[in-house]
């Protein structure tokens, strides 16, 4: 068993990314984890609304996923895309519907495990980053395997758990606040 | 004598709406929200640093979550972050001075500082991203109204790949502060926007850089929804007079320490 020495650096806080980010934020393709259309590929997308279900057109989406294989990328390129390396990080600003859009391909896992893509939610008007994760829908048996799932009401599970569009595609709205409030994690 | 003639006003449609809260209603509010903090951390409630639920940033009424979040242990995933490296930027990207055919208008700086772990350990190869208003306290961004110039030989967006000791460095102007409309006479703090990846995506930070000493630190409802002074103070850059350039440039100092769970912590490789 590891033994984890006590922490000697209190840390930076977080603060909001504000409304002027996305020309400090935004690079060339930054929302293609793979390249549009290429083999395997899908549109990851959806709406992220306020509390009075009112889309946000200020915010700022990131995922982080294995590969396909459930392998953890470890090329370099996120911010220089060459159209090919998977780096597994894609970013996403919302439009003026609130709507974000990745593309990419359909992460794996561990043997045994539900296939999630990991995502950070920032937003003009949000003091501090949210964590969350976005679970492929198929594979029941791994989902109600999966100790964070397991913890959940069903109407919470639910919030966690993409929809797949009959195009193969993905849906994942987050709401920040409200009913169906988004389930968020700390670590 | 003299009559002091009244502060120049704004056009019209930039002011804030007549039914805004004044500063002091707005100051009143930071300070109830404070205590009200305190209060519950003392009675042992988990409260995070940053406050999400913080109605003085009138913006995060809405756009708060009303739950707490849910305690995970990380998946490896998210125990990993994306791999960053030389190639990702130019190294003009740390000068945000030398972007345009001229020179910036302002006060020309330095920002250098070390990303480190909670344990004192430097993350190397991580991207840092800033974005920041010019001089005259404008963004470049198309939404930004307040009506000050903008400065043709200045974006203020810039980034860079922490080295073998975690450090990076940014050459820029020093922001102006700049109006919002949260209330009646709201000023931002003159402050720089920082994005940072740690080695897990847990660690992942966006955060703001001020300046020693700025007058606005206790009116502005964003730097206060931090609750508390000690970690308010650690979003203030030092001045550094060892990094300022004779003749050149002011230079601050601004270390960032990523947060993580106790399984960001590795241990470390044993000697052959
Ligand atoms: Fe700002």
């Amino acid at each position: 068993m590891t033994v984890v020495p006590p922490r000697t650096h209190a840390p930076t806080p977080g603060q909001t990314v504000g409304p002027f980010f996305a020309f400090g934020l935004g690079y060339p393709a930054m929302n293609q984890v793979v390249f549009p259309h290429s083999p395997g590929s899908l549109v990851l997308g959806g709406t992220i609304t306020d509390g009075e279900g009112a889309a946000i057109p200020d915010a700022l989406v990131e995922i982080w996923q294995a590969d396909a294989d459930g392998s953890i990328p470890r090329a370099r390129g996120a911010c220089r895309r060459d159209g090919h390396t998977f780096t597994g990080f894609g970013r996403a600003f919302t439009s003026d519907e609130g709507r974000y859009e990745f593309w990419t391909r359909n992460p794996g896992a561990e043997p045994g495990k539900a296939p999630f893509f990991a995502v950070i939610v920032y937003a003009r008007g949000l003091p501090n980053k949210l964590h969350t994760r976005a679970y492929l829908p198929e594979n029941a048996a791994a989902l109600a395997a999966d100790p964070l799932l397991a913890s959940l009401s069903g109407e919470e599970r639910a919030t966690l758990i993409a929809t797949r569009t009959p195009d193969g595609g993905l849906t994942f709205d987050i709401r920040l606040q409200g009913e169906k409030e988004t389930v968020f994690l700390a670590y | 004598m003299t009559t002091t003639p009244p502060p120049a006003a704004a056009p019209e449609s930039l002011l804030a709406a007549p039914d805004q809260a004044s500063q002091a209603q707005i100051s009143a509010e930071i300070a109830a929200a404070h205590a009200d903090a305190e209060r519950r951390v003392a009675a042992g409630e988990p409260l995070p640093t940053t406050l999400y639920d913080f109605p003085p940033y009138r913006s995060s009424i809405l756009r708060h979550p009303t739950k707490n979040p849910r305690l995970v242990d990380p998946e490896t995933i998210e125990l990993l972050s994306p791999a960053f490296g030389q190639r990702d930027v130019a190294a003009i990207e740390s000068d945000l001075t030398l972007q345009h055919a001229g020179e910036p208008l302002g006060e020309r700086m330095t920002v250098e500082g070390r990303l480190l772990d909670s344990w004192g350990r430097p993350l190397r190869n991580q991207l840092v991203e800033i974005w920041q208003a010019n001089a005259a306290g404008r963004y470049i961004h198309q939404r930004d109204q307040h009506p000050a110039p903008l400065d043709p030989n200045f974006t203020g967006a810039g980034r860079t790949v922490t080295d073998d000791e975690g450090r990076y460095r940014f050459t820029t102007i020093k922001p102006g502060p700049y109006p919002w409309r949260n209330h009646v006479n709201a000023w931002r703090p003159a402050h720089i926007h920082f994005s940072i990846f740690g080695s897990s995506f847990t660690q992942r930070i966006i955060t703001q850089m001020y300046f020693p000493g700025d007058p606005l630190f206790a009116l502005d409802p964003i730097y206060q929804s931090i609750r508390s002074q000690k970690d308010r103070d650690r979003l203030v850059g030092v001045y550094d007079h060892d990094l300022t350039s004779p003749e050149f440039s002011m230079g601050y100092r601004f270390d960032i320490v990523v947060d993580g769970p106790d399984a960001t912590w590795f241990e470390p490789e044993k000697e052959h």
